[in-house]
């Protein structure tokens, strides 16, 4: 399917983006982009028909890394640059890791960190147009028979589950999305607040009004000792969408675990913190056998549905691996 | 569209000066003069002088849209809705970029945007403004083919060739970037391509021999 034609206008500030996108309305969309990526998917699906774009890319300074005091990613800053900056990866490795697995190296090259953090859901009825608009089929996707790819958790209403896999690091960073342009100016939201339950109706499955740009994603610092690992878990060895991700940020003493945080992406409609996990390694020695403990931890709620079941000892294993990778590393 | 190749010769000629492509294309290719219109105001976005027109709206119909193809300045008219992969091809007659899913999931579409891969699918052509885009065409130099080029040759690194101009720009990108890359680096170059012919092996063992020859000499 073609694009529909659109409008195109450079912002050179985020004010002027701001104002051009509080105009939008549901007969004259105005859309904003960056990279382009999942615009471009959702257009020529025929799920977005923008009367017109807002480029931010022509937005001076909203590409800048900063590892000052934590970590400031410029809202434009690609995956790719995620994925090579020495700083960042130095240390912020679970980071690194979701963005250089995250899509393909083209799409690295080209996808920012805030579109990733705003694109729509990958389950294959809401990338269906026929899921969409005037008489749409209301079937959505809970309920919908091929559940494969959907949550395992909290999948009573609605089992769409968030396609960001950086953002399960950063959730586990405890790392927060800084909006400009809103009605009351700037305002800085927690990542673990800021995602939504995707639904097929609604124009963002996060927090961020209409007339809001992201600015940056804020990253605290890191305790000292601080360890962390990534996993991503897929059907293919080359690129592809996770049955699971899991990223672990952990503070050793020795062998002790003194701090654990541990995000599970492409199991729940957003990212989900294994807390009844965390709870079992902190202040304890990390064995193999206490891992395998905090993994079964992890699963223990899944409710899965007809065609997902298999996710579950999936999900089980790579917790597992991931947290004893962490405290290798 | 020879003019727009680095090489005469390397492009869609043959021994006998005309090859069943450049036949095909000729037909085609005759709306390229039209395109070549002068740009100017799709320069001043991206130079210096964006600040004055930031405000500008430019379509939903054609506009100009000026792009730097293979060392080339190319002033086209297109809409905004236009992808660069439409340009190349339907635009100006450079067919050797392909397209495939149109989603960039095949990765069939790979050119360089200041000597990084992209799938030109999902590049808007205005976006490609003001980065030097180079395409399959643009790789050999002064007639002489791509190193990358002339392994896959030499290796047979390709059955139906419809992914292979993709395969290749990724692939040469990975040898100019680390010239003595080893199979790691080149799976993770090719990571985002699909061969239905299943050639990888081929693939692999002549970018491998790029870089083996590259190690030999030292550079």
């Amino acid at each position: 399917m073609a694009m529909n034609s659109f409008e195109w206008v450079d912002a050179t500030t985020v004010e002027q983006a701001a104002g051009m996108l509080a105009e939008s309305t549901e007969q004259r969309p105005v859309i904003a982009k960056a990279g382009g990526i999942d615009l471009l998917d959702l257009m020529k699906e025929g799920i977005l028909a923008p009367m017109r774009l807002v480029n931010l890319k022509t937005i001076r300074g909203l590409d800048e890394i900063d590892t000052e005091n934590g970590l400031s990613l410029g809202a434009l800053v690609t995956l790719d640059r995620i994925d090579s900056d020495p700083q960042v990866r130095a240390r912020y490795l679970a980071l690194s890791d979701a963005a250089g697995h995250a899509a393909t190296p083209q799409v690295r090259n080209a996808a920012t960190i805030g579109g990733n953090l705003l694109q729509r859901p990958r389950c294959w009825y809401f990338r269906h147009d026929h899921f969409h608009g005037e008489g749409a089929d209301e079937m959505g996707s809970r309920g919908a028979d091929e559940n494969q790819h959907h949550a395992i958790f909290d999948n009573d209403k609605n089992a769409m589950v968030q396609a960001s896999t950086p953002a399960t690091a950063l959730v586990a960073y405890d790392a927060s999305a800084e909006l400009a342009g809103g009605a009351n100016g700037s305002r800085v939201v927690k990542l673990s607040d800021f995602f939504l339950p995707p639904e097929m109706q609604r124009a963002h499955d996060a927090r961020i009004e209409t007339g809001e740009v992201m600015t940056r994603v804020i990253v605290p610092p890191l305790n000292a000792g601080a360890k962390a690992a990534y996993r991503k878990q897929t059907e293919r060895d080359s690129y592809d969408w996770p049955i699971c991700d899991v990223a672990v940020v952990l503070t050793m003493e020795g062998q002790t675990v003194q701090n654990a945080s541990i995000v599970m992406g492409w199991v729940a409609p957003t990212p989900r913190r294994a807390a009844e996990s965390e709870r079992l390694l902190i202040g304890n020695r990390l064995t193999d056998d206490l891992a395998r403990q905090a993994a079964r931890a992890a699963v223990a709620g899944a409710t899965p549905l007809a065609k997902n079941s298999y996710k579950v000892p999936v999900l089980e294993t790579v917790v597992r691996r991931t947290i004893l990778a962490a405290a290798a590393g | 569209m020879a003019e727009l190749s680095r090489s005469q010769g390397s492009g869609g000629s043959t021994r006998s000066g005309i090859s069943r492509r450049t036949f095909l294309k000729h037909g085609g290719t005759s709306a390229v003069g039209a395109a070549l219109l002068e740009a100017g105001a799709a320069q001043a976005a991206v130079d210096g002088s964006m600040q004055d027109d930031a405000n500008e709206v430019l379509g939903p119909g054609l506009i100009p849209i000026d792009l730097t193809i293979n060392g080339r300045r190319v002033p086209v008219q297109a809409e905004p809705a236009t992808t660069l992969v439409d340009v190349l091809r339907n635009h100006l007659g450079l067919t050797g970029t392909k397209i495939g899913c149109d989603r960039g999931a095949c990765s069939a579409c790979t050119v360089w945007l200041d000597g990084q891969p992209a799938s030109s699918c999902m590049t808007l052509a205005l976006d490609a403004r003001g980065r030097n885009i180079t395409t399959i065409e643009g790789l050999a130099e002064g007639g002489k083919l791509h190193p990358v080029q002339q392994a896959f040759i030499e290796h047979d690194a390709l059955q139906c060739g419809f992914c292979t101009p993709g395969m290749v720009m990724s692939c040469a990108a990975l040898i100019d970037r680390k010239p003595d890359a080893g199979i790691d680096e080149v799976k993770a170059a090719i990571s985002g391509h699909l061969c239905r012919c299943g050639t990888y092996p081929n693939i692999f063992a002549a970018v491998l021999a790029v870089a083996g020859e590259n190690r030999r000499r030292g550079t």
